[in-house]
C-alpha cells in the first residue's frame, strides 16, 4: 500500500527526525474504517481533537472511509500512544504503527 | 421520536424530549454502565496509594461490544506488537472505562433532573452545557457502537436491517439504534455550527 506523505500542522518533530542522518523510521496513528460511527462524527473529531481544519479533518475521513483506513498523525511512538488513546476514547478504532508503508 | 439537538448560547445544546424517550435513553445508558462495570477500583477501606499504581488488564474483553469500546492500540501481526498491545492496555484501559463511565453518568443524571420537570407535562426540553454536550456526544456514541456490535452492523448488509418486518426480534434495537444516530447527528451540527 502506498500512501502519499500527510501534512501534519505539528511538522517540528518529524522535520527534526528527518534532520539526523539516520532517521528513525516515525510513527504514525492509522484510523481504521467500521461501520458505525457517523462520518460527522469522525470529521468531528478530527477537527475538536486534531485542530484540523474542516476540509482536512473532511478528507481525511473519507479517506477512512473509502480506503479502509488513514494516517491521522505521526511523531514520537509517545505522541502516537497519545493519539491512539484519544482516539479510543472518543470511540475511533485506531491503532498506532511504525510504517514504512 | 423526531427531537434534534439544536445550538444554544455558549456552546451548550438543547432538545425536546418525551416521557418515552427520556425513559429509554436512560434505561439504555444505565445499562451502557452496567456494561463497562464499576473498573478495578479498590475496596474503600484499601490503601489510597494503591489505586495509583493499580494495574489494568493485559487481555482485550472477550465481550465483542467491550472489545470494540476497547480495541487493542497496536495490530496482532507479531509477538512484539500482541506485547505492545498488552501493555497499552494495562495502563490505559481503567481509565478509559472509568471515563466512558462518566460519560455515561452525566447522561443519567440529566435525564433524572428531566424526568421530574417532564413528569405531567408529557415532555421537557434538556438543555446541555457546552461540557455536558460533549460527554453526551462520547455516551450516544459508546451506545451506537454497543447496539451496531449486539446487531451486527456492517457496512454491506446496514440497508438490510433497516428494513426488518415488524416481528423480527431485533427490530426495537434497530429502531433504538437509528434514532440514536438521527439525534447524535443532530448534537454534532449543534456543536459544530
Amino acid at each position: 500500500m502506498s500512501v502519499a506523505p500527510i501534512e501534519i500542522e505539528r511538522t517540528e518533530s518529524a522535520e527534526e527526525v528527518s534532520a539526523v542522518v539516520e532517521p528513525d523510521v516515525p510513527w504514525v496513528t492509522l484510523v481504521h474504517n467500521d461501520p458505525v460511527n457517523l462520518m460527522s462524527y469522525v470529521t468531528y473529531v478530527f477537527q475538536s481533537y486534531f485542530g484540523y481544519s474542516k476540509d482536512k479533518a473532511h478528507k481525511l475521513m473519507l479517506d477512512v472511509h473509502n480506503k479502509g483506513r488513514a494516517v491521522v498523525s505521526s511523531g514520537t511512538r509517545e505522541e502516537m500512544e497519545r493519539d491512539v488513546q484519544a482516539m479510543h476514547g472518543y470511540g475511533l478504532w485506531a491503532t498506532l504503527s511504525q510504517d514504512r508503508f | 421520536m423526531a427531537g434534534r439537538f439544536d445550538t444554544l448560547p455558549g456552546g451548550g445544546a438543547a432538545v425536546a424530549l418525551d416521557d418515552v424517550e427520556i425513559s429509554i435513553l436512560r434505561s439504555l445508558a444505565v445499562q451502557l454502565m452496567e456494561l463497562i462495570g464499576p473498573g478495578d477500583e479498590p475496596a474503600e477501606d484499601a490503601d489510597p496509594l494503591a489505586a495509583l499504581f493499580a494495574e489494568g488488564p493485559s487481555k482485550p474483553p472477550s465481550d465483542p461490544a467491550l472489545k470494540r469500546l476497547f480495541p487493542d492500540a497496536y495490530g496482532d501481526d507479531s509477538e512484539e506488537l500482541r506485547a505492545a498491545a498488552s501493555d497499552f492496555r494495562r495502563y490505559t484501559e481503567n481509565d478509559l472505562r472509568a471515563r466512558k463511565r462518566e460519560d455515561a453518568l452525566v447522561v443519567v443524571r440529566a435525564l433524572d433532573a428531566l424526568s421530574a420537570e417532564a413528569a405531567g407535562e408529557g415532555g421537557a426540553v434538556l438543555k446541555l452545557t457546552a461540557d455536558e454536550s460533549r460527554a453526551w456526544l462520547g455516551a450516544l456514541n459508546d451506545l451506537r457502537l454497543t447496539i451496531g456490535t449486539r446487531l451486527e452492523v456492517t457496512d454491506e448488509e446496514g440497508e438490510q436491517l433497516y428494513r426488518l418486518p415488524d416481528s423480527d426480534p431485533r427490530k426495537p434495537m434497530v429502531m433504538a439504534y437509528l434514532w440514536l444516530g438521527a439525534l447524535q447527528e443532530s448534537l454534532i451540527e449543534a456543536l459544530m455550527s
